[in-house]
């Protein structure tokens, strides 16, 4: 059974929490934007007045208990004030990535029957427009951003700004009907319904309640003392679990601040102004971070790559000691001084995370390079291991032991067991309620008593009681000749290399294992200007001998790397193509969430699996495309395929086959 | 056919734009002995969209340089909301609340897109130079009112993140669209732009011309543009005049100007037998 924890109070829902902000940090700053240059701020009690308007307006113009609310935007104060208001309302908030095409969009918006949108800007309505269209569904629209909406037909549909007047003048009437529903919202009413990315079929609608989030927010917040001084910046999609959790419930629980940058593009001087102290990012941010560290390097002048040499020396070898307060020696720890105060001190503040007090990455395995680099200089990165269905927290490093290869220990409240077939399953206070009309995969995810699967893979290390994650359970198979296959484990030493944006390696039942590589646009077209390469197009730099070599490169110290492994040098990579297309979750071919789904991307490209395996060394190719728009195109390439060195045994069947 | 009246203009896809603002009447331009511009007519109306269009030496920059006042013609006249407008010096023309864009970029390479976008507030600023220097009083006033509307600009033209990018760094798609927000900054009237997507790719030419449209929409500014691009032309403008050799060749709506034989010949050559 789930342990129903008493609850704190009368602090049983996310509304409830607003009030006692604004009774206890009153004047502290709950929301942060950055608008037309500036910093603008609200304190919890203007936000809460912002909040109780816009669900008056709501009200008035016909929310109901139990409909559905889709937010379709960027994280804005504004959106994040309409998920409360929806609450207020008694009814659902469905945050919904902002990125997706109107064709996905339509499934989610249909499934769940959204009676009102609240849309960030003319794009989105836009594209809930188009939706419309084909499903016949008549949502209520109400937009933030009015640019280019000037002009449309305002009968269905309504400015923010003119719904929260709305509400301000029938507060008097208004006022008690919503009191009324704050007051009788609790635990087990529906605090958010979020759609899991699903790297495979259709996305699923996980009801998370009120219980599950704000028990997940208190524990976890209690884990790593998280208070109402906290700092944090949401730009993670508002749809993803994540930015949910971090956001909405622990800066609800806590009474933290929530900064929103100005937008997609100015992240990284938002970041820098703002100095978060509390930080979460999926390792592709660190990765990214760290490539363009790495090319700005380069680029720098000989004094400067010999400091930051000199320096990234000292702090590999004492940082992450002394972040977890083991002894360091004397010359160390004036080295590391002398390296913070000239090298990685500014460089963190370059970065936004001179702050950090706390910081998490999860969500796929962290290269445990990329990892070290950031403890390295002095931040508290930790991992964790969760997902939606678990409201995030499933296991966490507690400070003082965070490792590269583990995700932790239990969170707070959380149970975890593995199964006979090593899978992971868990059971806690955020573990979901239901999945959104759809009591088949309810079953079959979450047993009788409560327990979960997670679909993944893993053990617990014996001496240190932390749970190591191998691979997906589903992903992780075996090579004809019986040793075990783990892509993910050699795709992540790949993707170390800035050079290499994405990975997928093959081999499923396969005498040996092939890859797809993906080239860094970034990191690689830097190196072409300076190497004076020229190139035209993406497909023709990712198909440049030159680059071609390198990647050869890269892959065989992989290979080197894995042969160290007895259990996985079975995994080395003896066949590679660089891929002419960039992976892209508008083609199906990863997640919104950026996790590659191997069997699209099998299928799609089965002529280059052929290809992969039959020995041919190269294949013309012609791959459907979808634009940003939704519309479809095609390019076509004829991709060279390369031999890769292996290593140990590997070597010896390789010579012994041919 | 289009309905006209003095203050009311339907276009051909039902868009009602407003009285004529400017009129230019038998313009003619020489240098020494080339004429540039011959006797031409045509006017500009409130919140539309006017293309000039021709071939390379037509004479369109050299038009767009009698709108903006720059060349003064030797024959004719520019009327201007209804008064017949004598020669003027650059400075007295941005008063009157046009602004411009230029072929060549020619922005200030150095200083940053913000610092960039400022100048074009510079007729808005009255505080003397004393009170300039000491940022105080009426200067700190109107700096502040001025980085106000300069950064709402900047929201609108989505460049938020070069801000502070000096301009001689960026690409050359987003130099133009800092010319443009450096023009919108005058908040114009009439705004004119010399050949807006000039060597831009399609996805830069797709965003400046939904920036065209949106401020054309927004701020109902009256836009006359100079533009190579038949495509752009067509789905951008309410109003076409086509210039050949410093003569108009055809004037209407782009599809009427479609199926001009005048500029069917003049684009595509004509058979000399």
């Amino acid at each position: 059974m789930t342990v129903h924890t008493t609850p704190p109070g009368d602090l049983q829902s996310v509304p409830a929490l607003l009030a006692r902000n604004v009774a206890r940090f009153g004047d502290r700053p709950a929301y942060r934007e950055k608008e037309y240059g500036i910093w603008q701020s609200w304190t919890w009690s203007q936000a809460a007045d912002q909040i109780r308007a816009l669900a008056m307006g709501l009200m008035a113009q016909g929310l109901k208990p139990g409909d559905h609310m889709a937010i379709i935007g960027r994280n804005r104060p504004a959106h994040y004030w309409g998920m409360i208001a929806a609450q207020m309302c008694g009814a659902v908030p469905v945050p919904l990535y902002q990125d997706a095409v109107a064709a996905e969009m339509a499934y989610v918006l249909d499934h769940c029957g959204a009676r009102f949108v609240l849309c960030g800007d003319q794009e989105q309505v836009d594209k809930v427009l188009e939706v419309e269209q084909t499903t016949g569904a008549s949502a209520r629209i109400i937009y933030t951003d009015a640019r280019g909406l000037r002009k449309y037909d305002h009968d269905n549909m309504a400015s923010l700004a003119d719904v929260q007047a709305q509400g301000r003048a029938g507060a008097a009437t208004l006022g008690p009907r919503l009191d009324a529903i704050i007051a009788g919202l609790d635990y087990d009413s529906t605090c958010v319904m979020l759609y899991t990315s699903g790297t495979t079929g259709k996305p699923k609608g996980v009801v998370l309640s009120n219980r599950n989030i704000i028990e997940t927010a208190r524990n976890t917040a209690e884990f790593d003392n998280l208070t109402e001084i906290e700092e944090i910046v949401a730009y993670l999609p508002m749809a993803w679990v994540g930015d949910f959790i971090f956001s909405m419930g622990q800066a609800m629980w806590s009474g933290f601040t929530v900064n929103c940058p100005e937008g997609a593009h100015t992240m990284m001087t938002d970041m820098r102004e703002i100095g978060p102290t509390y930080f979460f990012a999926p390792p592709r941010v660190f990765e990214t971070q760290l490539t363009s560290v790495m090319i700005r390097m380069e680029d720098a002048s000989r004094m400067k790559r010999w400091l930051f040499k000199r320096g990234m020396a000292v702090a590999h070898r004492a940082g992450p000691a002394l972040l977890d307060g083991k002894t360091v020696s004397f010359g160390d720890k004036l080295a590391y001084a002398l390296g913070k105060l000239f090298v990685f001190g500014p460089l963190k503040n370059t970065l936004g995370l001179s702050r950090v007090r706390v910081g998490y990455t999860a969500g796929e395995a962290i290269g445990p390079e990329i990892f070290d680099f950031y403890r390295s200089l002095g931040i508290n990165l930790k991992q964790l291991y969760g997902q939606t269905e678990a409201s995030v927290f499933i296991t966490q490093q507690p400070d003082g032991q965070v490792r590269s290869d583990t995700v932790g220990v239990p969170s707070p409240g959380v149970e975890v067991r593995i199964g006979d077939n090593g899978e992971v399953y868990y059971r806690s206070p955020g573990t979901f309620v239901e999945y959104y009309k759809n009591a088949d995969s309810t079953a079959s995810t979450k047993d009788a008593e409560g327990w979960v699967a997670t679909g993944d893979a893993g053990f617990f290390e014996e001496a240190t009681g932390h749970l190591r994650i191998i691979d997906r359970a589903k992903d992780v198979g075996k090579m004809a000749d019986g040793t075990m296959f783990a892509p993910k484990y050699v795709e992540n030493k790949l993707k170390f290399y800035p050079n290499i944006l994405e990975a997928v390696v093959i081999g499923n039942g396969r005498e040996f294992c092939t890859a797809m590589i993906n080239i860094d646009l970034t990191a690689v077209g830097n190196w072409a200007e300076r190497n004076n390469i020229a190139y035209g197009s993406y497909q023709e730099l990712a198909g440049h001998p030159q680059v071609y070599a390198q990647i050869r490169e890269h892959v065989e110290a992989v290979n080197a790397s894995v042969a160290q492994d007895p259990m996985l040098s079975g995994c080395q990579v003896h066949r590679f193509l660089v891929l002419h297309k960039e992976l892209d979750p508008d083609d199906g071919e990863m997640t919104r969430t950026r996790k590659v789904r191997r069997a699209v991307i099998t299928e799609k490209f089965h002529d280059l699996v052929t290809a992969l395996y039959d020995g041919s060394t190269s294949i013309h190719t012609r791959t459907e495309v979808t634009y940003e728009d939704g519309r479809k195109g095609a390019i076509s390439a004829t991709l060279r395929i390369e031999d890769a060195r292996v290593f140990g045994d590997a070597a010896r069947q390789k010579v012994a086959a041919q | 056919m289009n309905a006209m009246t003095q203050d009311g203009y339907v276009t051909a896809d039902g868009r009602q734009i407003g009285p004529v603002v400017m009129e230019l009447r038998n313009i003619t331009l020489r240098f020494g002995g080339v004429v540039a511009i011959k006797d031409i007519s045509f006017d500009i109306r409130q919140g539309e969209i006017r293309a000039i269009i021709g071939p390379n030496g037509a004479g369109k920059s050299s038009m767009l340089n009698v709108i903006s006042g720059f060349y003064h013609p030797q024959d004719g006249q520019v009327i201007f909301k209804g008064q017949v407008r004598p020669a003027m010096k650059p400075y007295q023309v941005a008063r009157l609340g046009i602004a411009r864009t230029f072929q060549n970029i020619a922005l200030f390479e150095g200083m940053s897109v913000l610092d960039n976008i400022m100048t074009g507030r510079l007729n808005k600023m009255k505080a003397g130079f004393l009170s300039q220097a000491l940022w105080w009083g009426a200067a700190e006033r109107e700096e502040i009112e001025n980085r106000a509307a300069v950064e709402r600009i900047i929201d609108f033209l989505e460049i938020q993140n070069i801000r502070k990018t000096p301009v001689g760094r960026l690409p050359y798609g987003l130099k133009k669209r800092v010319e443009l927000a450096r023009a919108l900054a005058a908040e114009p009237n009439l705004l004119l732009l010399d050949e807006p997507m000039a060597g831009m790719n399609v996805e830069e030419k797709e965003d400046m011309s939904r920036f065209i449209l949106s401020v054309n929409d927004e701020f109902g500014t009256t836009i006359c543009l100079i533009e190579h691009d038949m495509g752009v032309v067509m789905d951008l403008s309410d109003r076409v005049v086509v210039m050949d050799y410093g003569k108009k060749i055809g004037d209407g709506t782009p599809s009427e100007v479609r199926s001009n034989q005048a500029v069917i010949d003049a684009y595509l050559g004509v058979a000399h037998d």
